[in-house]
């Protein structure tokens, strides 16, 4: 077991980034994420091993939607965090969960997507920084770890993974030829680039990037189920909202309902499978609870298909909601009086 | 006595020049006349004599320099529009070792991407930029760059560049000395303006660009910015030769050659 | 056992800290915690509250609208968590700036002068830790000894030699605290 400490979920996250042997942070200071940026400079990865923090002119992941586009094209992999606050424009420092559609659906342009994580614990902020690279190496995509601001800004117990040092030049050209490290004499040069003039070529580009995203479909879907098994009636949330909706199922199920939790833990690719099959078990509706107006909501209704009753539930603007509430809107929304 | 052949004349001990090995066999896309493919043969033969072909890392725009990377035999980035000096620094801090450069335009350096010059000059990255500067968007066919002259006509300055309207209110703006201003940076280390126009500039600017990546070698800091003042006789709509001599009577006035700055001293005119 | 608190009150009262303190006191004692603190663009003066779930079981939801027990430092935040104790709650509060007392009978209401006892020891800055010892009086929840090795974990290394006084003001708490109803 590793070291146990109480810390704030952006701090789990940058030392996690330290732990798992990462290159290089660029960042920028924004609230409700500023403790990353705070705590790498303060613990001085470089001399730790090596790992170089930048501050960057990117303030806010709009901003590098860009970057991911070409580092989709590109085929780099890169893990990228987004601590999520209330929009849209500047909004409010507040959390929020209203940059879903940004981070699953794209923002950048053209046929590409990312791998989502979605931590609902200061644990999980740790947790998914290493589990974020292996499948960004894995996939040669990015990955991004989709927080929101109660997520980042609470402290929980947190077991840290073991420092691993940073893979040297020798370990990267074995197992990652593609990277430029400088061409070999006698050898092909590479070139890491998104572009391709020739529309055979970059329509086969194109297929192979679908054939990629597939297979992350068919392999790489998590998620979680909580009192699930005899459930009617079942909320899905993920992230800051689905711990609130945990308590909202404990409320229920204290009142006699037989409600239950689905926890997306990844939000590309998403967990359709798992909701058709609560349906075929016998789950009469679902309540997607956001702290948004309403996105997560469309995976869900494409994942029912018009087969089980489906709504929205949520605050916004920095409210938060609370169990009572989300478990008033189930019975109201879905269960009906 | 036997007539002479071609194939008599080409023997080893008669070359007298030949293309750097660093440059592939995939022919230039850019117009003839364009200063580009005497920049990138300047580049590809410093980077083989100083012999760090092997651990050379290029970062190239968006425009006309886009598929730079096609045409030199080392690895190659090709960053998004502006980003070039962003992308080339995240490598350089990764890889302090390798040597790093920057190849972009105006529109792309002085433009879209001023902030990402601004901030890797400022922070004194340990890379070499090289700007080539025609005052146009090339690629585009032909657009008003911040670099375009007062007067000059563009495709989108098709009555010639006006920095302001007759009754004083703004319009087109100023040429951007660019290169002046970042000379005036701390994190600069050397900032000098060439020029590819002629035999004896093209002889000043490999010195330059040699320098430039000979002080990011030897050195632990500074950017080094080589601009080179060229021509874009397409979107000019001139001969090579009619836009060589263009570019010496009304560009150099506004953007004139030599070092702008050395071993992090401004250079006094 | 969950035992699921906000304490609250302007900022730069410890606040923040003393919920941390009580946080990482919990984990020394094998517990599950979670401080999920209030955040806003003020940095001083303003009002600040976290609240810290101290359980055997996974914490669920980090963000509440009842309470076991709140912690309460002013007025301000008086009359915005009264009413979100659970009936057969706790309440305690510090007197000193409060005009309107609390009110509800359902609840069991205890003060503590923490800012005269904090001035009476000569160190304003001991105020949060008089406060949770007067919580820990009422709510048992944490052993001393593991509040010591909390306050080892959250302090920086050079502030150790203020743990005797730290603890000294975690008894004051307790031995001062006084029921209202």
């Amino acid at each position: 077991m590793g070291e146990l400490k109480l810390m704030k979920g952006n701090e789990a996250l940058a030392e996690a980034a330290i732990r798992c042997g990462a290159d290089a942070y660029f960042g920028y200071p924004i609230t409700p994420q500023s403790e990353v940026i705070e705590y790498l400079s303060e613990q001085n990865p470089y001399e730790r091993t090596g790992m170089v923090v930048l501050q960057s002119s990117s303030p806010g992941v709009c901003l590098k939607q860009e970057g991911l586009a070409y580092i989709a094209g590109a085929e780099v992999p890169c893990v990228f965090a987004d601590v999520v606050r209330g929009g849209p424009g500047l909004g409010t420092i507040q959390p929020s969960q209203a940059d879903y559609f940004q981070n699953t659906k794209g923002g950048g342009n053209g046929d590409y997507r990312n791998i989502v994580l979605a931590p609902a614990s200061v644990q999980e902020m740790a947790d998914f920084v290493p589990l974020g690279f292996e499948l960004a190496f894995k996939y040669r995509m990015a990955v991004c770890i989709l927080s929101d601001g109660a997520i980042g800004q609470m402290m929980e117990k947190v077991v840290l993974p073991e420092q691993k040092a940073r893979l040297t030049e020798e370990e990267i050209k074995a197992k990652y030829p593609w990277a430029l490290t400088g061409r070999k004499r006698g050898t092909q040069h590479r070139v890491i680039t998104s572009l391709d003039l020739d529309s055979a070529r970059m329509e086969e580009h194109n297929r192979h990037l679908q054939r990629k995203y597939d297979e992350v479909t068919k392999n790489e879907v998590r998620y979680e189920m909580i009192d699930c098994d005899d459930a009617e009636y079942v909320f899905v949330a993920y992230g800051s909202s689905a711990r609130i909706a945990q308590k909202s199922v404990q409320l229920g199920r204290a009142a006699g309902l037989k409600v239950g939790l689905l926890r997306p833990i990844t939000l590309w690719p998403y967990p359709t499978q798992a909701i058709r099959n609560l349906i075929d078990k016998g789950v009469k509706g679902f309540l997607s609870v956001e702290l948004s107006c309403g996105q997560m909501i469309e995976d869900v209704l494409l994942a029912c298909n018009g087969r089980a009753k489906a709504e929205h539930f949520g605050r916004v603007g920095g409210i938060i909601h609370t169990p009572e509430e989300v478990l008033e809107a189930m019975k109201k929304q879905i269960i009906g009086e | 006595m036997a007539e002479i052949t071609l194939q008599d004349i080409i023997q080893p001990e008669n070359l007298v020049y030949e293309k750097s090995k660093l440059l592939t066999e995939k022919p230039f896309h850019y117009c003839p006349g364009c200063g580009h493919g005497t920049v990138h043969r300047i580049i590809a033969e410093v980077l083989e004599e100083l012999g760090v072909d092997d651990r050379t890392i290029g970062v190239s725009p968006v425009g006309c320099a886009v598929m730079a990377y096609d045409y030199f035999d080392v690895d190659f980035v090709e960053a998004a529009h502006g980003r070039a000096p962003a992308c080339a620094t995240g490598i350089k801090r990764v890889w302090p070792d390798k040597v790093v450069f920057s190849y972009q335009g105006d529109g792309d350096l002085a433009a879209i991407g001023t902030c990402e010059t601004i901030h890797t000059c400022n922070r004194g990255e340990n890379i070499t930029m090289i700007f080539v500067n025609n005052g146009i968007y090339g690629m585009t066919g032909g657009q008003m760059a911040p670099t375009t002259l007062v007067g000059m006509k563009t495709a989108t300055t098709p009555y010639g560049r006006m920095p302001q309207w007759p009754d004083g209110t703004p319009n087109n703006g100023f040429p951007l000395q660019i290169t002046q201003l970042l000379a005036q940076l701390p994190g600069t280390r050397y900032v000098t303006r060439q020029a590819v126009f002629s035999a004896a500039a093209v002889r000043n600017c490999k010195k330059a660009i040699k320098k430039a990546f000979q002080n990011q070698i030897e050195n632990k800091n500074g950017v080094n910015f080589v601009e080179i003042v060229s021509n874009c006789n397409s979107n000019w709509k001139m001969s090579a030769v009619d836009a060589n001599k263009w570019l010496q009577d009304n560009m150099l006035p506004v953007y004139p050659l030599g070092d702008l700055k050395d071993n992090f001293e401004l250079i006094k005119k | 056992m969950t035992e699921e608190i906000i304490i609250a009150g302007f900022g730069g009262q410890g606040v923040l800290s003393m919920g941390k303190i009580l946080a990482y006191s919990g984990i020394m004692q094998d517990k599950e915690v979670s401080w999920m603190p209030s955040y806003g663009p003020e940095m001083r003066g303003g009002t600040a509250n976290v609240t810290v779930i101290v359980s055997d079981e996974r914490v669920c939801s980090p963000i509440l609208n009842a309470f076991d027990t709140a912690v309460i430092l002013n007025q301000q935040s008086l009359d915005k968590f009264e009413d979100k104790v659970k009936p057969g709650g706790y309440l305690i509060y510090d007197p000193n700036g409060i005009t309107h007392k609390p009110t509800r009978k359902d609840i069991h209401i205890y003060s503590i002068e923490g800012a005269q006892l904090a001035s009476d020891m000569g160190n304003s800055k001991v105020f949060n830790m008089i406060i949770l010892g007067a919580f820990l009086k009422v709510r048992p929840i944490i052993d001393n000894k593991n509040v010591e090795e909390g306050l080892r974990h959250s302090l920086p290394e050079r502030a150790h030699k203020l743990i005797p006084l730290n603890m000294q003001a975690v008894q004051v708490g307790m031995d001062n605290i006084k029921a209202e109803n």
